[in-house]
């Protein structure tokens, strides 16, 4: 069994309006150390993806294991890092990521516990603005903080819910690199979830794509076959890039148009591919 | 005319209109009601002198403010101190919010003339039973929006809680408290002015001293000067007091 095993998970939402199938049976698995992607178009079900594996939503039907145990409710051994940063406005970057460092040691003494705090605002190059609070924060600073506070939980598995969709092209360009670099160091298990079909060949092992819902399912995983550490720069130039990424592409194209909905065709060609 | 003069300018032009209606009343329709010179010549000397005591009804008017606002402070404090928690409870615990939420609401219109005589038959006294009027009349803001502050908390920032397992005390005093704080502080500005509103209602059934006490006495005492004064009064501490709450609120605000 893998580290992490996800099978038959099925999720709709029940509304006064009807049933809405988001998930129609979702499998998957990740190693031990594992960096793995999940990539799909926008209001595709991914977001409820990560609620279930997190544990902040119940599935309908499926199971989720995490080191043999099945997953029931939400703990810090699955770390989030949202989408939308969800940082605590009232509180310091510091005291963010105190908050997830003292959860998880509470048996620590004080002084180690601010010690681990330091680490992870340095891993993330955050030192300078330690004490300000994340309105005083750009985009990309407030979700380093996110960052910092997911690996702050010590996560067996950390979910990231396209942790950089709502930042420009650079700084998600710095941001993915720094990723790759933390990633590079700790070998956490790590799923993303992405629109961005390149950011999902730079830092991941293994992509799933995800068909558009309704009744979303995964398709067959694609290894990346890049070797690491990898550089973004002369990426795209390599063999295995192009092919990962023709595969990607022909999957999600085929399974939109099976679905039906030519109204939201991506541009599926060209630089920076996103799927919308 | 820049914004700025127009800012000082306007606000005194709309004192000069009332000021002429109240002469022009005086005047004309009613000849009992003191003009606003004859009010100034009657009163002049409660306010030079805002701290004389010739008695106990007749003191400076910041005597009569001061004791109006001590007894205005102990009802407010009584009124947070309840109403602080029964808001958090309302808002965390649907149980106790369909429990007391009909009571809450069924309480709130009562209007303090009600509650005045049944606090002087709880206490036999009449400074705790004003006490009480006040609290009971001003806590029902902060009691509603500390509930709504709970209950409108992001779910974002609920499921950093979830995720991280806090323990119930630290959810309240790291998530709870601080999410909702600048909805609990909308609740104590409007409970102060409503305590403010209350006083007068208290100090005049009661007869205590302060300023609606000295107004109710100089009404019977047929010096009617004296009750412009103290509405006067009355009106600008309560002013002075919501501009007060109010830079406490954005303050809470802003963090």
């Amino acid at each position: 069994m893998a580290y992490v095993e996800v099978r038959g998970l099925r999720k709709a939402y029940v509304t006064r309006r009807g049933r809405t199938p988001v998930l129609g049976g979702v499998d998957l698995s990740l190693d031990e150390g594992e960096f793995v992607a999940v990539v799909g178009y926008s209001g595709s079900g991914k977001t409820t993806l990560v609620s279930l594996l997190g544990g902040l939503i119940e599935p309908d039907a499926g199971e989720i294991s995490l080191d043999g145990a099945p997953v029931t409710g939400p703990g810090p051994e699955r770390g989030i890092v949202f989408q939308q940063y969800s940082l605590l406005p009232w509180l310091s970057v510091r005291d963010n990521v105190a908050l997830a460092v003292d959860a998880v040691s509470p048996d620590l003494p004080a002084a180690e516990r601010r010690r681990v705090t330091d680490e992870f605002i340095a891993l993330v190059n955050l030192t300078p603005a330690a004490w300000k609070r994340p309105r005083e924060l750009s985009g990309g600073m407030r979700q380093r903080v996110a960052v910092a506070r997911g690996l702050a939980m010590r996560p067996k598995l950390l979910l990231m819910d396209e942790p950089f969709s709502a930042l420009d092209a650079l700084t998600r360009a710095t941001l993915q690199d720094e990723l790759l670099r933390i990633w590079g160091e700790r070998r956490s298990t790590v799923m993303l979830i992405t629109n961005d079909v390149d950011e999902a060949i730079l830092l991941a092992d293994r992509i799933y794509p995800m068909t558009p819902g309704p009744d979303a399912v995964l398709g067959p995983a694609i290894e990346v076959g890049l070797p690491r550490p990898r550089k973004r720069r002369h990426m795209s130039l390599e063999p295995a890039y192009q092919k990962a990424r023709r595969v990607l592409v022909e999957f999600l194209r085929a399974s939109q148009n099976g679905a039906g909905s030519r109204l939201q065709q991506a541009t599926l060609d060209g630089p920076g591919l996103e799927l919308r | 005319m820049g914004t700025k003069t127009s800012q000082l300018i306007l606000p005194m032009l709309g004192a000069a209109c009332v000021l002429l209606a109240w002469t022009v009343v005086s005047a004309t329709i009613a000849p009992d009601l003191p003009s606003p010179a004859r009010t100034w010549q009657e009163s002049r000397r409660y306010v030079l002198e805002p701290f004389f005591k010739d008695g106990e009804m007749n003191q400076g008017i910041g005597r009569l403010a001061f004791y109006s606002l001590v007894r205005v402070a102990k009802g407010f404090a009584l009124a947070l101190a309840i109403g602080t928690p029964i808001g958090f409870l309302l808002g965390l615990s649907p149980r106790f919010h369909q429990s007391f939420d009909p009571i809450v609401q069924f309480m709130r219109p009562i209007s303090p003339l009600a509650w005045l005589p049944l606090g002087l038959v709880i206490f036999q006294k009449s400074e705790p039973a004003g006490i009480f009027t006040i609290a009971l009349c001003a806590m029902w803001p902060t009691v509603i929006n500390t509930a709504v502050g709970v209950r409108s908390i992001s779910q974002e920032h609920l499921n950093v809680g979830r995720v991280l397992k806090l323990s119930r005390r630290r959810m309240l005093t790291k998530i709870i408290v601080p999410a909702s704080l600048p909805y609990v502080f909308t609740g104590y500005r409007l409970s102060l002015g409503l305590a403010w509103l209350v006083i007068v209602a208290a100090e005049m059934l009661t007869g205590t001293p302060g300023v609606g006490g000295f107004l109710w006495q100089e009404y019977n005492s047929l010096v009617y000067s004296h009750i412009i004064l103290s509405v006067l009064t009355i009106g600008a501490i309560g002013f002075l007091l919501d501009r007060l709450m109010g830079l406490l609120e954005a303050r809470v605000r802003v963090n």
